[in-house]
């Protein structure tokens, strides 16, 4: 009895398979394309920043919406003040979503691509100005 | 190098110097305009309702019908689904201790208005097991954290006075004209009145009170001695809700 070939043509049909994103992922050439997020709003009188670097926001703002969330309902701490020293009102509604004003096209577009749900809006809303 | 002499370096570093001093200044001004910059403040904040006036206006639903416009409270029709955060009660009811069998017939048939009473000793705050709810200091309110509770319902239980109400179902299809100023809740919360919290923050009145043409609430700062509701329980004879259970509500009710 001797299986070795049979073994050795096994493991490397295991090897193939189990590295297929890796050989996919050279075939493909190059990085998937991420979501294109677009702000739709008109100037907005004297914002002309964020709160925060995009690359900041991109990577921490549902922490710094954890952190306005609990500052404003449990200590009473309504105002945010920027690095460079700005002021602005801690609110999803009326701070974020003045400026981001297009939900559809900015929040959900990267929300849906990496397939997390957030529940803010389930009791938080749009603006009135933009509906 | 040589064209540009002491004068001119002296020029050029006044004119900079005033702009990095005028920064923080212009960011001042932009501060003014953030209504969340000047909030109401009080050491204890109360309200008196004066029952002579309320009661005067049998139909009147105009703080109830503001209050749960301002904040999104759902209208369900079948009573045991209810959501109210300020709503007219039976006097047997909402006085149980004041009642008797000889009260004059008006008064035996009066609905006063009653609310949470943001007492001081508050029952529910004891026994909610995630600190969603809780005695804000210094001024009293008795708060809700939506985003913490987890719908146990003990509050409910514990309030003697009925001021919570729970979301059986999916408030918003039932919410008549959605404010998107205000969040609304989820299935699975508890919720009440806030002695406007969110408006007190950006120097406004409580709804109720704004909205009550009689001008029949007084709401105030009762550890101010010079306050207009600290004047009215001065002069007039006030009750509160079943005070013998200790609670010391802050509602106050002018009679």
């Amino acid at each position: 009895m001797n299986d070795r070939g049979k073994i050795v043509a096994g493991l490397i049909i295991f090897l193939v398979l189990i590295t297929t994103p890796i050989w996919m992922n050279l075939v493909a050439e190059g990085d998937a394309e991420g979501p294109e997020i677009e702000i739709l709003t008109k100037d907005v009188p004297g914002q002309d920043k964020c709160v925060k670097s995009k690359t900041e926001m991109a990577a921490q703002h549902m922490d710094l919406l954890n952190t306005w969330r609990d500052e404003v309902v449990r200590s009473k701490a309504r105002v945010y003040q920027t690095a460079d020293g700005r002021y602005y009102a801690k609110s999803l509604t009326h701070t974020c979503l003045k400026c981001h004003s297009n939900k559809d096209k900015f929040c959900d577009r990267c929300h849906i691509y990496v397939g997390v749900n957030p529940y803010c809006w389930d009791c938080h809303n749009e603006p009135k100005e933009f509906k | 190098m040589s064209d540009f002499t002491r004068r001119d370096f002296v020029k050029a570093a006044s004119v900079s110097l005033t702009i990095l001093a005028l920064k923080p200044a212009a960011n001042l001004l932009a501060l003014e305009s953030l209504p969340e910059l000047s909030p109401l403040m009080a050491k204890r904040w109360a309200l008196a309702i004066d029952l002579r006036k309320c009661l005067e206006e049998k139909n009147c639903v105009k703080c109830i019908e503001m209050c749960h416009f301002v904040h999104n409270v759902p209208h369900f029709a079948k009573p045991k689904d209810e959501v109210k955060w300020i709503w007219k009660e039976s006097f047997e009811a909402a006085f149980a201790e004041q009642d008797h069998p000889f009260l004059s017939a008006d008064v035996k048939v009066s609905h006063p208005l009653v609310m949470c009473n943001h007492c001081a000793n508050p029952p529910c705050v004891k026994v909610c097991p995630t600190q969603a709810t809780w005695k804000r200091e210094p001024d009293g309110v008795v708060m809700m954290d939506w985003h913490r509770c987890i719908g146990c319902r003990y509050c409910i239980a514990a309030c003697p006075y009925g001021s919570r109400s729970f979301n059986w179902r999916d408030p918003k299809p039932f919410i008549k004209k959605l404010q998107p100023d205000f969040p609304s809740r989820m299935r699975g919360v508890v919720e009440k009145c806030n002695f406007c919290e969110e408006r007190l923050a950006k120097g406004q009145l409580p709804a109720c009170v704004e909205a009550c043409e009689a001008k029949a609430m007084v709401f105030g700062d009762i550890e101010d001695a010079d306050s207009d509701i600290r004047c009215l329980l001065q002069t007039r004879f006030s009750l509160r809700r079943k005070p013998s259970l200790g609670t010391q509500p802050y509602i106050y009710y002018l009679v």
